[in-house]
This record gives structure tokens, C-alpha cells and sequence, in this order.
């Protein structure tokens, strides 16, 4: 089977988001950066698929030159080709990043059959503008669901599985398809120390990309409204348990 | 003009989401004025639409097809569209929710317009462009964002970002029937089957939510917690170090990249409180955090706190409970 996963290089943020001086960006200087979470499953999802059915996964990624890590990281959990379309803006939206995958996806699949599967993320960590792999998707003319937590590989076809509240939902496509991978749907592995060392070597292709500008343009990034609370200390240890239990029957939950 | 508001459900059950999207629906076509419309799509549309005239949709639009059987992204997403292109709104939004984003995905794509994802307002003052303001981040930053285009306006909603309303003006909700074109095709992305497993009470509704981070410990360490949420008819949840430690299922994770909650209270038990975390939990009306350092984001949070070790203070207030129940 021939894989692709479209992953997004974001700022592995603690308790705190700071925004830069020109409120264009987070202020990265003090965090690291990691591969945004649903994607680092859809990336441990096709690894296991290739590890299960055999084959081979492409990663992808738009960014900065400094993305080149995550792929990098890719490469030391097993994925096989990795592309690169370097940025140097800082924000693209979501339709300009999207025609900009599909040119590279149609590239790819020039002279070979179509990716069996292209996996994204729900939705990326930062901008979570919840549409890119969509209109991937529909300029592909390729069945696409999103949101899912579970799936299965047949002859020529996936079973995926969407969480809802309370269960699943189940959806029967044919391939080649598209899925949106949430959290959940694996525990993705950490690389071994040979995986780290075999990821220097691998060949990252780096292509310009080609785009179309959309119509959402960031004016700049600012923090919501603190809800300045002060916490009420209703006690330490054990001894608070009655407290406690006086607000449980306040608030009408006992 | 119009402004058109998607409204889900499933099966004919309302998603309590579509009434916030239709609250700020009515707003904005105040604003503009002009007529605010929901969108009902597929089987089971009759039965969900008795509630939304009274948040004020002016008509209701049942989209019917032989194929609309239950939910498609595809199916719904040009369902849409050609509603769209029949009525010509000025705008067309949803609630952000799952089904939400992805209907509304497909609506902008397929006639490639912007989509601006989960907005808390939207300024209209300028007709070809308008100025949203967006959640990044899952909510913990806020982006100003243009929306420029002469084609109609595409947004969704941020779910628990409004309350929603009723309609102070009458509104008639008079019924309209609309049969697209839909292709075979639609159907590979229809729901094909249901797995169910939970009934009732699940960790997005429940009126409490007893969380459990990395404080707790241990996959048995959480029998306490599980306890305490029978004996307050809630669920247990989780923060991501737990499930990253194999201690509890994902579907119980509160998060960014898990469940919004939105109980009554939520009791936060030995959780840090990082923001990947909090912003799934910010919509809780009362949080009450219990962890042995003072200083935790969670502590600075919450609106109640114990400062203690949640091994000693859950069973206290376990026993407390059974006393006063005895």
C-alpha cells in the first residue's frame, strides 16, 4: 500500500501561550516544536498499516525550512519519503495551504497509481482551521471523513471509525480515500535509538510550492479575557472533605 | 438575502450545538437585516425543527433525498451547496462542532470561498469584508481575522462560546421542502453502521466531571475517582499525561484534542492544568481543583481548590458524602 500523511511542525506550548511583539505569531523562543498531535497519529496509523500489509509512507509537510525535523522524526518512527514545501510566511490560510498540498500530492502521484490513503490530521494544533484536508480532498475527487478514532484496511476498501457521544459511527469507503486522524486512534511509538540514527540519513525532497491566495487574512493574535477569579482555598488535606461536600450540595450535583 | 444557519442532528434529535449557532445566526441577520433561516438535512429533519423558530429562525429549509438516510459529510456538504446556490445568502454558518467544521469544509470548498472556523463574533460594518474573531489554540488564543470575498460569508461558531437564546421577536419557522441533485456517489461517506458504548450520561454532557491527571498516579489509582463520580451520578476524565500513560481510554480524555466538557462542576484531581488541557475544560461553571501544589496553573484557575493529596482528600470526601447520605 503507498501512503501519504500530511503533518504540521507547531510549538509544543506548557501552560502559557506568548504572542510576539508584531502579534503576528507565538512567541516561540523558549518552546520546542513537535509534530501536531492528531497528525503524529495519523503518522503512527500508516506505519503500523505498512508494518501490517506492507508498503511504503510518504510524509509531507508545508512550512518552515525547520520543519524539516518533523519529518526527520518521521523518519526515525518508520515512514519511508519525505517532501517538504518551504514557507516563509508565517501564515498561510487554510485554502492557499490546501491548493498548495493538492499541487503536491498530484506531483507525487505523476506516473504511479494514487496514494491508497492520505491521512491528516482533524485539525492542526495552532490555527485548527478544520478544512484543509477537505478541500484536498474534494480537488482530488476522493471520499474524505474526518474525526477518526479507529479504522480497518480491506481489499480496496477502509472501515473508519468517528467517536461520537456514547460510540462510534462506521463508515465503508472505497479507496483511494482520505481521513482526518484525531488523537486516540493509537499511542504513537517513541523512536528507537536506530531509527534516530537511520533519520539523519534520509532524503528529504524539497519542492517550492505552487498556491493560490485565499480569502483569510490574519490581522493579529491576541490572549482572550483572563476570567480574573480568586480561587476560594476551601481547605488542606482531609480535614477540607466537609467543605468540600458543602459546596457539592450548593452547587445541587449531590 | 439570508442568513443561513446549518443545524445538526442526529436522527431527528436536535444537537443542543445548532441552537447556539442559530442564536448567533438571528443576531447577525438583525444586524444585516435581513431573514434567518435553519437548515434541517435528511431523514428525521421534521422532527428536529419544533425548537428552532422559538431561537428565532424565520424558515426552516427540509432538505429531502432518497439518499439522505442518515449523516454524510459528503452528502449533506452538496446538499448545502445547492441550497446555497438556490437561496443566494449573504452568509452561511454552523456550530463548530465535528459535524459542524466538516459540513462547512465541504460547502467552502466545493465552491471554493473562505471558511473561517470556530469565530466568537463577526463585525459586518465593511459588506465585502468582514472582521471575525476566531478561537486558536482550541480557545487560548484569539486571532482578528479578514474575511474577504464578494461570494457569500462561511463561518462556524465556537461551540460553548455563546449561550444560547430564545428569540425575543415571533418568528414564523415556516417549513420549506428542498430536494437537491445528489449523485450515488455521496453515499461512501454516509454512516454506515453504530457501535454503542455508553448510554446516557457521557463525558460532554454530564452535569460533573471527575478528572484525573498525572497526580493520581496509576491506572488503580483511579478507583477513587470513579467512586466518587457514581456517588455524584457524573463520569471520570482524564488529562492527556493519563492517557499517554495508558491509564485511561482516550474517549475519556478532557482536552484540545479530546472532550469539551461543559458540566456543573468539575473536579480536577492531581491535574497541572496545561493549556492543552484547560481549554477543553474552561467551560465548566464551577471547578474545584484539588492538588498538592499550590501553585499549579489549575490551582490559579479554578474558581475552588483543596490543597492536599488527592489520595487522602478524595477518600475524605467520600466519606463525608456517605455519612450525610446515611
Amino acid at each position: 500500500m503507498r501512503l501519504l500523511v500530511c503533518v504540521k511542525r507547531v510549538p509544543a506550548p506548557g501552560a502559557r501561550i506568548n504572542i510576539t511583539a508584531d502579534e503576528q505569531d507565538v512567541d516561540a523562543a523558549h518552546l520546542g516544536f513537535t509534530t501536531s498531535p492528531h497528525e503524529e497519529c495519523a503518522l503512527e496509523e500508516a506505519v503500523q498499516i505498512v508494518e501490517n500489509h506492507g508498503g511504503e509512507v510518504t510524509v509531507l509537510t508545508l512550512g518552515p525550512a525547520e520543519a524539516e525535523e518533523q519529518l526527520r522524526y518521521a523518519a526515525s518512527v518508520g515512514a519511508h519519503h519525505f517532501v517538504l514545501l518551504p514557507v516563509t510566511e508565517v501564515d498561510w490560510d487554510p485554502q492557499r495551504t490546501a491548493s498548495a498540498l493538492t499541487k503536491a500530492i498530484q506531483d507525487l502521484e505523476q506516473g504511479n497509481e494514487p496514494f491508497d490513503l492520505v491521512l491528516f490530521g482533524n485539525e492542526s494544533a495552532d490555527s485548527g482551521g478544520f478544512q484543509v484536508g477537505v478541500r484536498v480532498a474534494q480537488a482530488l475527487s476522493r471520499p474524505i471523513v474526518n474525526g477518526i478514532k479507529g479504522m480497518e484496511i480491506g481489499e480496496g476498501t477502509v472501515t473508519a471509525r468517528r467517536e461520537i457521544d456514547g460510540g462510534f459511527e462506521v463508515y465503508e469507503m472505497p479507496t483511494p480515500a482520505i481521513l482526518g486522524i484525531k488523537e486516540g486512534i493509537n499511542l504513537p511509538r517513541y523512536p528507537t535509538m536506530k531509527g534516530r540514527l537511520a533519520s539523519k540519513k534520509a532524503e528529504v525532497e524539497v519542492n517550492e510550492p505552487t498556491s493560490e491566495q485565499g480569502g483569510q487574512t490574519r490581522i493579529k493574535l491576541h490572549r482572550p479575557e483572563e476570567k480574573v477569579s480568586e480561587t476560594v482555598i476551601l481547605g488542606n488535606g482531609p480535614e477540607a472533605a466537609p467543605a468540600v461536600v458543602d459546596l457539592l450540595e450548593e452547587l445541587g450535583v449531590l | 438575502m439570508s442568513v443561513l444557519v446549518l443545524c445538526d442532528h442526529d436522527r431527528g434529535a436536535l444537537a443542543e450545538a445548532s441552537l447556539e449557532a442559530l442564536t448567533f445566526g438571528r443576531r447577525l441577520a438583525n444586524d444585516l437585516g435581513v431573514a434567518c433561516s435553519g437548515v434541517l438535512i435528511g431523514e428525521g429533519a421534521d422532527n428536529a425543527s419544533t425548537s428552532l423558530a422559538s431561537y428565532g429562525a424565520d424558515s426552516i429549509y427540509l432538505v429531502e433525498h432518497s439518499l439522505l438516510t442518515d449523516y454524510g459529510p459528503s452528502a449533506w456538504g452538496e446538499s448545502l451547496v445547492q441550497l446555497v446556490n438556490k437561496v443566494g445568502p449573504t452568509a452561511v454558518l454552523a456550530c463548530g462542532t465535528d459535524r459542524g467544521n466538516e459540513v462547512i469544509a465541504h460547502l467552502a470548498a466545493s465552491i471554493d470561498a473562505p471558511f473561517v472556523a470556530n469565530c466568537l463574533t463577526a463585525d459586518t460594518t465593511n459588506p465585502s469584508t468582514w472582521l471575525m474573531t476566531r478561537v486558536q489554540w482550541g480557545g487560548s488564543l484569539l486571532e482578528d481575522s479578514e474575511l474577504s470575498t464578494e461570494q457569500v460569508k462561511i463561518f462556524t461558531v465556537v461551540h460553548h462560546g455563546i449561550e444560547a437564546e430564545q428569540s425575543e421577536s415571533s418568528n414564523s419557522g415556516q417549513q420549506e421542502s428542498f430536494t437537491p441533485e445528489l449523485d450515488e456517489s455521496v453515499g461512501q461517506t454516509i454512516v454506515a453502521d453504530r457501535v454503542v458504548l455508553t448510554q446516557g450520561i457521557t463525558l460532554s454532557t454530564s452535569p460533573v466531571v471527575v478528572g484525573g491527571g498525572r497526580g493520581v498516579g496509576s491506572a488503580e489509582a483511579f478507583a477513587p475517582l470513579e467512586e466518587l463520580a457514581e456517588e455524584l451520578n457524573g463520569v471520570v476524565g482524564c488529562s492527556r499525561a493519563v492517557t499517554n500513560n495508558g491509564w485511561r481510554p482516550h474517549s475519556d480524555q478532557v482536552g484540545q484534542t479530546g472532550t469539551r466538557i461543559a458540566p456543573q462542576i468539575y473536579i480536577a484531581n492531581g491535574i497541572s492544568g496545561a493549556i492543552q488541557h484547560w481549554v477543553g475544560a474552561m467551560a465548566a461553571k464551577n471547578i474545584l481543583a484539588i492538588n498538592i501544589d499550590p501553585e499549579a496553573n489549575m490551582v490559579a484557575k479554578a474558581g475552588y481548590a483543596v490543597i492536599g493529596d488527592l489520595h487522602q482528600v478524595v477518600p475524605a470526601v467520600l466519606e463525608e458524602i456517605r455519612r450525610r447520605k446515611s
